[in-house]
């Protein structure tokens, strides 16, 4: 019983979607992190936030919350995990998918992180970015920030549409 | 259910955290909800609490600063950059002042930091609060905070408050890539026209001369930093030191000598007029309207 209980909150939980990325799901996002049910039915949710200032987390945790409330689940706990942080490489094969099905360019491999220093990087960055439109690698970034947090600007050279790209990290 | 009157009652949590809800963060309940907050043992709380805000006002006023770039950068692309950056800092300054409000006991959320204290109150090191200049200063204030934080936060990663902990593994992430964006822009405006490299060379006369508030210890800091619960910002000299030279020397400018370290200055409530000024702006409305609500 508890594990069916446990099983289909989850669904409840993954089913979610994102506020600004609305064609994923917190799950196709890696921001779910756990769903756990308690003895007395209390289902604790864990998510992650993409970024320290992201607005969208408390939208996310009242998203979360009204999805298992309609699923049946009166009690619901959202909690926010800092540690580990979110890196682009939790985003799911189908989140990337996704992503490039509504025109927008899945993160490549993040930046590896060792312990000690970042190290400093003065030659010019060399991402290699498929346009998700017409799939040509001929592309360019024309602004490394976008109109959120998670995305940078891109053009492609050859069919000369823009595009966003979720930047790695 | 959708509050048909009130045009903003869907942006605003709908249960339990109501009472949260101040017009200034609209929608946001307190940066730490939902957090294990546990305090950790032997590690006093008062110093621990002031680490917090230290950290915290520096991105906060940072990110102030950059906000005022908004409709004023040289184009929207650079704008929207600014902003961004400002938004992580933003982030990383509740979390830390929410932080500072719990290991004191006071209780004070982060719009209790950010709006009820004068400047006296703010802890934050004085090249923060300094006005905005050109684009070139913007960049060059930018190189030189995002290196030095981004030194202290790689070493924070592992300090003895697992939030503080978390908050500078994250921030680590954001920082490096401001960093990356100021190298960027430093590399393009010195190695650039005649004009950008003039008015690169104004700004790091500029910034400099503040540069060495970076590396005073604080008598907290050297406290904490004897406990592994903060990093003492003397020993991460050399470190910025070199990454902002080899960023200076590859964009063929000239790397500026070291300047003297003075006595913790903004780290001990010392500050310019500007700051007040500049505090005078942000927290005009709340503090005009405390219960305000929206």
């Amino acid at each position: 019983m508890v594990t069916d209980g446990l099983d289909r909150a989850r669904r409840a939980a993954e089913t979610v979607t994102d506020p600004e990325l609305p064609m994923l799901t917190l799950a196709d996002l890696g921001i779910l992190r756990e769903v756990a049910t308690e003895e007395d039915g209390t289902v604790t949710v864990a998510i992650t936030p993409t970024y320290s200032g992201c607005p969208a987390l408390v939208e996310m945790r009242a998203d979360v919350r009204r999805a298992l409330h309609n699923a049946g689940y009166p009690r619901v706990q959202v909690r926010t995990v800092l540690a580990p942080p979110w890196s682009t490489d939790w985003i799911t094969e189908e989140g990337r998918r996704k992503l490039t099905e509504h025109g927008i360019s899945p993160p490549g491999p993040a930046p590896a992180r060792v312990s000690g220093p970042v190290p400093l990087d003065l030659a010019p960055s060399r991402r290699a970015v498929r346009c998700p439109r017409c799939a040509a690698s001929d592309t360019e970034e024309l602004s490394r920030f976008g109109a959120t947090s998670c995305r940078a600007l891109w053009r492609c050279r050859v069919c000369r549409e823009p595009f966003e790209h979720v930047k790695e990290i | 259910m959708t509050n048909t009157d009130n045009p903003y009652g869907g942006l605003a949590e709908d249960d339990a955290h109501a009472g949260d809800q101040w017009a200034f963060g609209t929608g946001f309940t307190a940066a730490l909800a939902g957090v294990d907050t546990a305090l950790p043992v032997g590690i006093d709380q008062d110093d621990l609490a002031l680490y917090c805000q230290m950290l915290g006002d520096d991105a906060l006023v940072a990110a102030q600063r950059l906000i005022q770039w908004s409709t004023a950068a040289p184009e929207l692309e650079e704008e929207m950059a600014l902003a961004n950056i400002a938004l992580d800092l933003l982030g990383q300054a509740r979390l830390l002042l929410a932080r500072a409000g719990q290991v004191d006991g006071s209780g004070r959320d982060e719009d209790a930091f950010a709006y009820l204290r004068d400047a006296r109150e703010f802890r934050n090191v004085c090249l923060a609060e300094t006005p905005n200049g050109d684009f070139a200063h913007a960049v060059v204030r930018l190189l030189v905070l995002s290196a030095w934080r981004l030194a202290l936060f790689t070493r924070l990663a592992d300090t003895a408050d697992p939030v503080l902990a978390a908050v500078a593994a994250k921030g680590s992430k954001e920082l490096a890539y401001h960093r990356e964006y100021a190298v960027r822009w430093t590399l393009r405006l010195g190695d650039g026209t005649p004009e950008s490299r003039d008015r690169m060379t104004a700004a790091l006369d500029q910034v400099w001369p503040l540069t060495g508030e970076l590396f005073a210890t604080h008598p907290v800091e050297a406290r904490l930093a004897d406990q592994g619960a903060a990093v003492d910002p003397a020993g991460v000299r050399a470190e910025v030191g070199e990454v902002v030279a080899r960023v200076l020397v590859a964009a063929t400018l000239e790397v500026p000598p070291a300047v003297p370290v003075p006595e913790p200055t903004g780290r001990a409530g010392l500050h310019g007029p500007e700051l007040a000024a500049m505090l005078h702006e942000m927290q005009s409305v709340a503090r005009a309207h405390p219960e305000a609500t929206w």
